[in-house]
């Protein structure tokens, strides 16, 4: 079963680190993807540039339709993803757990619903 | 034969085996229906199968089986054979202990923290006590429609993000179990703390609450908490009769008819609190179990061991500081050492301001008042009560104490 690890987070928030404290975090995320490429649950994972640079996207009759960043205001954006293979939502709870966002945003966990693939 | 009887014995247990087996909450409460209505025409002539849940356990796969092979398309029946090929191949163990691990299992579920505490609810309230979507319904007052949405969405999930059929690992059991014993407690309050409403189906979730807590005790008998809790809801439920007058007034807990309160239970809730004190690793639910033991056993009001509730509450507090429990500690300590302490405890309590809007605030401190002879203070207390109250018979209450000691302009 596959899940997306999408991870929330106050851009502001890491802004204001020190270059040794982002040096920190980037160590933290490497051991823990390290972790999860071990353990057979990883699939895929990403950081995204900050939310400044999102374009919304929208094709009204047939019109397409940009606006410059993301569609709503929120306190945390997101700003990463894992996608990780568990054996049920136990386990990818625990796989978000780790994730060092979590204690300072926080991760949605979405099973990826299962289509056919073509043969 | 009292199949209503045997219904309500073997559901939960057959029920829970079968959403192993075929994994998935709908097409095992369907299967098992499909079995009992086959148990009833099949039992009364066979008579009674050695094992009645290892039986329907096994027509209900049955039936499961053959449905699903009638209903599919072909494509989806592929799928869902080869699926279903795990629960075909393993013949249902006879034995107790699978059934037992399957119930387990069952409760876990209902009450995983993924799904909303109101789906947890109503999920435990379906399938482990058989209830139906109108019951429940009625219970928590929402349409019927609202709850039958709230179930599907809560299988759904279950389904879709792959929610485990599995007693949690040892490291996540005791933060686990804690969700479930606040589900069942939830449950027991709702029937328990309203008065308004359907009283049958009130009654009827209590009866359920109670039902779950000596399941969860059978199954963790060691467990304090589990204990504690089955013996806080036997001992507020052995009052049940005492409650309310004649004609449906809220009676305090000093002016209960003690003659009316259910001993049986009583000594039952007594035993098992004082067992999870003395094991050890009392926390929320043994304590108050342990209070309103202290309460129980008071032959007479005035015989009751307040000092010893008052260092209950004080521990309590220290487990579990809110201002709620911080209140009835300080009522406790106003009737078992000095009036004037609990009603200090209860002015520094008043000053922080956390429970400003909760009736019961000003409701103690008038009682405290009214104690001391300070009438028009304890009437401005009891008015203050009375513009935060929203029970009809928790209202009629204070307007009575109001009137005996005089309204506050009076003075």
């Amino acid at each position: 079963m596959q899940y997306l690890l999408l991870i929330y987070e106050n851009e502001g928030a890491s802004a204001g680190l020190s270059e040794a404290e982002q040096g920190k975090i980037f160590q933290e995320y490497m051991d823990y993807t390290n972790g999860i490429r071990k353990k057979g649950n990883y699939i895929a994972g990403e950081a995204l540039q900050p939310v400044s640079t999102a374009t919304t996207v929208r094709v009204k009759n047939g019109k397409t339709l940009t606006t410059d960043g993301p569609f709503a205001e929120t306190r945390e954006q997101l700003g990463g993803f894992y996608m990780v293979e568990a054996k049920d939502l136990d386990e990818a709870i625990k796989l978000a757990a780790g994730i060092p966002a979590v204690r300072t945003g926080c991760i949605e966990v979405r099973p990826i619903m299962p289509t056919p693939k073509p043969e | 034969m009292d199949f209503e009887a045997l219904y309500r014995e073997e559901r939960p247990r057959a029920l829970a085996t079968l959403i192993r087996l075929l994994g998935d909450f709908d097409l095992a409460e369907e299967a098992l229906q499909e079995a009992f209505t086959a148990a009833l025409v099949q039992w009364p002539a066979a008579g009674l199968p050695a094992n009645p849940c290892a039986w329907l356990v096994a027509t209900g796969r049955h039936k499961a089986i053959d449905r699903l092979r009638r209903e599919k398309s072909f494509a989806a029946k592929r799928a869902e054979l080869a699926y279903l090929g795990e629960a075909v191949a393993p013949a249902p163990d006879p034995g107790e202990e699978p059934f037992r691990d399957d119930l387990v299992r069952l409760i876990f579920t209902c009450c995983h923290p993924a799904l909303a505490l109101e789906a947890q609810v109503a999920l435990t309230l379906k399938t482990l006590c058989g209830l139906s979507v109108e019951e429940i319904a009625r219970a928590f007052l929402v349409a019927p429609a609202t709850m039958a949405q709230r179930l599907v969405r809560a299988k759904g999930k279950i389904r879709a993000a792959r929610i485990p059929y599995e007693v949690p690992a040892s490291d996540r059991l005791a933060e686990r179990l804690d969700g479930v014993l606040r589900v069942v407690y939830l449950v027991f309050n709702e029937g328990y703390a309203a008065t308004s409403g359907d009283a049958l189906v009130r009654r009827e979730l209590c009866n359920e609450a109670i039902r779950v807590g000596r399941l969860l005790h059978s199954l963790l008998p060691a467990t304090s908490e589990v204990a504690g809790l089955l013996a806080l809801m036997l001992l507020h439920d052995s009052r049940r009769a005492a409650r309310l007058d004649a004609v449906g007034e809220l009676v305090t807990l000093e002016e209960q008819d003690r003659a009316l309160w259910d001993r049986g239970q009583i000594a039952e809730g007594r035993t098992l609190a004082e067992a999870a004190l003395r094991r050890g690793g009392a926390g929320f639910y043994a304590l108050q179990a342990a209070i309103a033991a202290l309460h129980a056993q008071a032959a007479r009001a005035e015989e009751t061991d307040w000092p010893q509730i008052a260092a209950l509450y004080a521990l309590l507090l220290r487990l579990h500081p809110s201002p709620v429990v911080a209140l009835n500690h300080a009522a406790a300590v106003a009737m078992g050492e000095r009036l004037d302490r609990g009603l200090r405890l209860i002015e520094q309590l008043e000053a922080t301001g956390e429970l400003s809007a909760y009736h019961l605030l000003p409701a103690a401190k008038a009682d405290i008042l009214r104690r001391l002879g300070r009438r028009p203070e304890a009437a401005a207390a009891y008015e203050r009560a009375l513009e935060l109250v929203t029970h009809a018979a928790e209202r009629r209450y204070l307007e009575r104490r109001l009137r005996e000691v005089g309204s506050a302009s009076d003075a």
